[in-house]
């Protein structure tokens, strides 16, 4: 025994013998993990929640939807009412925004036409992201030429600018109506998503916990359930969350072009062209419908940002 | 590298002839025809001659046999339905000139702020600077171009009175629209610049420069710019191609006789053989500036000038 | 050339990492020293916090996210690291102690040629222009054996293979003739020809040019012929340490007989499995009253699991953090056979 070690002791409170017992590794023991693990979902909503920005978004848009649904009820007046007595009146205590050049209450019209963005908005961005899902895990599961020729194909469409393609078919139906807008507007919509799901698709398909799952044998329909599509989700999520602004905002720019809903329907963008040839005058006719599309477009992008950073797995600390 | 160009370049012929072809067809595929539109209150006799004039009493396939082989001989793309007589490759040079002039200094303008933006908000992370700088990106991104045109007109023309409202030919009707189109580029290069900014100051090889002695400021200069910088090349092909095509709205806001404005009236008019030719035009000349843009992309990233 | 001199001393050192779910002390007060020329090896799992010591010694972790905390004390050449400033930070780093990483691939700037980042420190901390330095940096390809020096000066990472990065990485690492060289897991991404080749040059470079090394691995088999002293860290605590020959042959400590244990023997014949440890190391985020290896140990006694232990001197440099060294322990021998070595 060294000097140092008989220091030590001496430091040390006397210490039982019994303590010096060997009692060796208690197998039971090892099994309770000491911190309490969370789940992914768990904790993409814990970091979802402590984003301000993402939950004022997705507030400021449930009470917009909330007035899309009922707005035109609250407003006491119809959106096609033609009132000869009340033109272009700025707004009050009667209207609330204001009416347009046929004495339409705009409050009511403002509602009602988010009506149509907003379905534009959702339908177009869910049938292009199941569209898209569909295709990309289709080339993604055969791979090979299927693969090479579905890409080529989606590489030609995305290679037009969007909004020409969009035009192009809307002239070409030249209908008018919400239906052949959301054909021109999802025509090509679905090529990102389908690369991005294709792409997720192929980079899990060679992952560890995938090719371990295989080995396993576990049945491929229980791979691509349990792993594939949980995996592959959040990416959906957070695209369709982005292409909803992007459809309200091309509805917005045919209508305004004047290749979009046609009266007596109407929509944001309408509204907005409407307003525009009185805009020097009636400025407010174009702010109401204005400030909607872009807080409209401003939340949606902000609850995307905000559910891109609690869904990425890879910013988990 | 030779071999990845003629590639390239072959994949791009093949993509014109499908987006031509898919154009022409489409355009034609409209029930009745593309001339029965206007010409519904012609005589009998003046209809024909319209007709032949144009050539559509021919088959729609040998019609684009003759559309193809103008185009290639010529450089034509026919004549304008609505203004006989009126060449539309003409129009669209005439037309594009005027476009370029707003849309590549909005596109300058928009390329060194929203850089220099960028730059700021990454090495500003989670400060105020990175916050006014991400407000300002997407409020570029959300907000759309008409409503921030028509605001902008409203403040400086109608309010102030420093800038004409509407108008071409004056270097003064060239501010507003530049400005208004400069903000998408703004907010999309401030983004992109900061993300890759942030995904290159988290890489290894930061950490070596780091451990090498370098200061702050020198890795940022010499490690992180460069890396951060060439990916934002491949967005430049869609901008350059938009500077020809000329924002649609915002030229027809501001009055300017660009090709978006013309683009939007023959859409209007429905002036189906301006249309064709405007969007092959467009079309083209996106593709053309996107192989340009990878192209030069290859020659300055070294990671894929061997591959 | 031996001296006893001391370039550098580590005392208490305690390194935090501030997350979400909270503190994670990765380090907890770790004391060591490096002479002149001398070679020392920091060995354990990954996690244990070898490889953040490493990075505080050169102040290289990223406030506000990592914290050294203030009773650390770094004193490398009679100076306080902890005390430089940015400026004095910048002129200390790749002068008198410079790094190489683990992964070769991404450790060298891919928009960069070789010869420029290895220019870099040159120009930085030699006052070279760029000429010598350019001369300087083929100098230096040539000494870490890269055939064609001359053209490679001028290659971009991706043109070479792993081990010849590795080798570029270790030039650029010994450019300025540092007095420290960390290595942090310098073969780990390598191919095991490869591994050999990288440790018979930094063997070769460590008595050409005297740099004292810290070896960090969690690989015994790579300090075996490489590292003078040896140090067993485990949950941000040295277990045991002391001279390659102590740690190999006389090891004390249950933790270290168990990595021992888990490395192949040469030449073992019969079909003895390796030893595999079970469980998972303690979560740094609680606090550790306790020997951080019991719940894993096979030795563990009713004390280590009230205490941690105080380390024990068995000679000048073997030092034991174990309850097993109190005089009142039951005397167990290592199960693990050095004869098979």
């Amino acid at each position: 025994m060294t000097a140092e070690n008989k220091r030590n002791e001496a430091m040390m409170p006397d210490i039982p013998d019994e303590k010096f017992t060997i009692i060796g590794i208690d197998e039971n023991a090892g099994e309770v993990l000491a911190r309490k693990r969370i789940s992914y979902w768990q904790d993409a909503w814990r970091r979802f929640r402590e984003n301000k920005i993402a939950l004022v978004a997705a507030v400021i848009l449930i009470v917009m939807i909330f007035f899309i649904i009922f707005g035109p009820m609250i407003s006491g007046y119809e959106f096609e009412e033609i009132d000869n007595t009340a033109i272009n009146q700025g707004p009050s205590a009667k209207h609330w925004f204001g009416t347009d050049n046929l004495g339409r209450d705009l409050f009511a019209r403002v509602w009602q036409a988010g009506r149509v963005s907003l379905i534009i908005g959702l339908v177009g961005a869910f049938v292009a992201s199941i569209v898209g899902s569909i295709y990309g895990g289709i080339a993604a599961y055969f791979g090979g030429v299927v693969d090479d020729i579905m890409m080529r194909i989606v590489e030609i469409l995305l290679s037009v600018p969007y909004l020409l393609i969009v035009i192009l078919i809307s002239v070409i139906t030249d209908s008018k109506s919400l239906g052949t807008m959301l054909v021109a507007l999802t025509l090509t919509g679905w090529c990102g998503i389908a690369r991005i799901v294709r792409g997720q698709m192929l980079q899990l398909k060679s992952q560890e916990f995938v090719l371990a799952a295989n080995a396993l044998g576990v049945s491929p329909i229980r791979i691509i359930l349990k792993h594939m599509i949980p995996n592959t989700m959040s990416l959906i999520i957070v695209a369709i969350t982005f292409d909803i602004p992007g459809y309200i905002f091309s509805e917005a720019f045919l209508s305004y072009v004047g290749l979009g809903i046609q009266a007596p329907q109407t929509s944001w963008g309408a509204l907005c062209a409407a307003a525009q040839q009185n805009f020097m005058f009636y400025p407010y006719q174009l702010l109401f419908p204005g400030i909607m599309i872009a807080l409209t477009m401003l939340s949606f992008t902000l609850l995307g940002d905000g559910l891109r950073d609690a869904l990425d797995p890879k910013q988990r600390k | 590298m030779k071999k990845y160009i003629i590639k390239r370049i072959i994949y791009m012929l093949i993509t014109m002839l499908i987006i031509t072809a898919a154009t022409f067809f489409l355009m034609h595929s409209i029930p009745g025809d593309p001339l029965s539109y206007m010409a519904r209150n012609l005589p009998e006799q003046t209809r024909e001659n319209y007709y032949a004039t144009y050539g559509l009493d021919k088959p729609v396939f040998e019609q684009f046999i003759i559309f193809m082989k103008n185009l290639l001989t010529e450089g034509s793309l026919g004549e304008s339905l609505r203004y006989p007589g009126r060449s539309i490759t003409d129009t669209i040079l005439q037309n594009s000139r005027v476009s370029v002039v707003p849309g590549g200094l909005a596109l300058i303008f928009g390329l060194i702020i929203g850089i220099i933006l960028g730059i700021i908000a990454a090495l500003k992370k989670n400060k105020w600077p990175d916050y006014v700088v991400m407000f300002i990106a997407i409020v570029g991104i959300t907000v759309p171009v008409f409503i921030l045109a028509s605001l902008f007109q409203y403040v400086f023309a109608v309010r102030l009175q420093i800038l004409p409202t509407q108008g071409w030919g004056q270097p003064e009707n060239i501010i507003l629209p530049a400005v208004v189109m400069s903000f998408g580029t703004i907010a999309t290069y401030a983004r992109y610049v900061k993300s890759n900014m942030l995904d290159v100051m988290g890489q290894d090889y930061i950490l070596t420069a780091e451990a090498k002695g370098v200061s702050r400021f020198n890795v940022i200069k010499k490690h992180v710019l460069r890396n951060a910088f060439l990916p934002c090349i491949t967005l430049l092909g869609g901008q350059i191609s938009g500077i020809f095509t000329g924002s649609f709205v915002v030229e027809k806001i501001f009055g300017i006789p660009g090709l978006g404005f013309y683009y939007i009236s023959s859409i209007n008019d429905r002036d189906y053989t301006m249309i064709i030719g405007t969007t092959i035009f467009a079309a083209g000349l996106f593709i053309l500036a996107q192989l340009i843009i990878d192209i030069a992309y290859s020659l300055l990233d070294p990671r894929i000038r061997v591959q | 050339m031996e001296t006893n001199e001391k370039i550098l001393e580590v005392e208490n050192l305690h390194v935090s990492f501030h997350t979400y779910a909270g503190e994670v002390k990765a380090v907890r007060g770790v004391d060591f020293e490096l002479k002149r020329g001398e070679t020392l090896a920091f060995v354990g799992e990954s996690g244990c916090g070898k490889s953040v010591t490493a990075k505080s010694i050169m102040r290289l972790l990223k406030p506000p996210v990592a914290e050294i905390k203030p009773e650390s004390r770094i004193i490398c050449n009679g100076r306080d690291v902890m005390k430089m400033t940015g400026k004095e930070l910048y002129a200390f780093r790749g002068d008198e102690i410079s790094m190489i990483f683990q992964d070769p691939m991404t450790s060298l700037n891919p928009t960069m040629k070789v010869g420029k980042q290895i220019m870099e420190s040159l120009m930085l901390h030699r006052n070279m222009n760029k000429k010598e330095a350019r001369e300087e940096a083929v100098r230096m390809l040539k000494m870490v054996n890269i055939p064609g020096a001359e053209k490679r000066v001028d290659n971009y990472p991706h043109e070479m293979s792993g081990g010849m990065r590795q080798r570029v990485m270790i030039a650029m690492a010994l450019a300025c003739n540092p007095k420290i060289l960390i290595a942090d897991e310098p073969t780990t991404a390598l191919d095991v020809t490869i591994q050999a080749q990288i440790m018979d040059l930094m063997r070769e470079l460590k008595e050409k040019m005297n740099t004292a090394i810290i070896l960090v691995t969690h690989d015994l088999g790579v300090v075996a012929n490489f590292a003078d002293r040896i140090q067993v860290m485990y949950a941000g605590q040295i277990l045991e340490r002391g001279t390659a020959k102590e740690i190999f042959y006389e090891s004390r400590h249950p933790y270290t007989w168990a990595l021992l244990s888990s490395v192949p023997k040469k030449g073992n014949e019969s079909k003895e499995e390796l030893y595999a440890l079970k469980g998972t190391p303690p979560d740094l985020i609680l606090p550790l009253n306790e020997c951080p290896f019991a719940s894993r140990c096979e030795y563990c006694m009713g004390i280590c699991k009230e205490q941690n232990p105080m380390e024990t001197s068995i000679t000048d440099t073997h030092k034991v953090s174990c309850w097993l060294m109190h005089p009142k322990a039951p005397k167990v021998k290592s199960f693990y056979d050095r004869e098979g070595r």
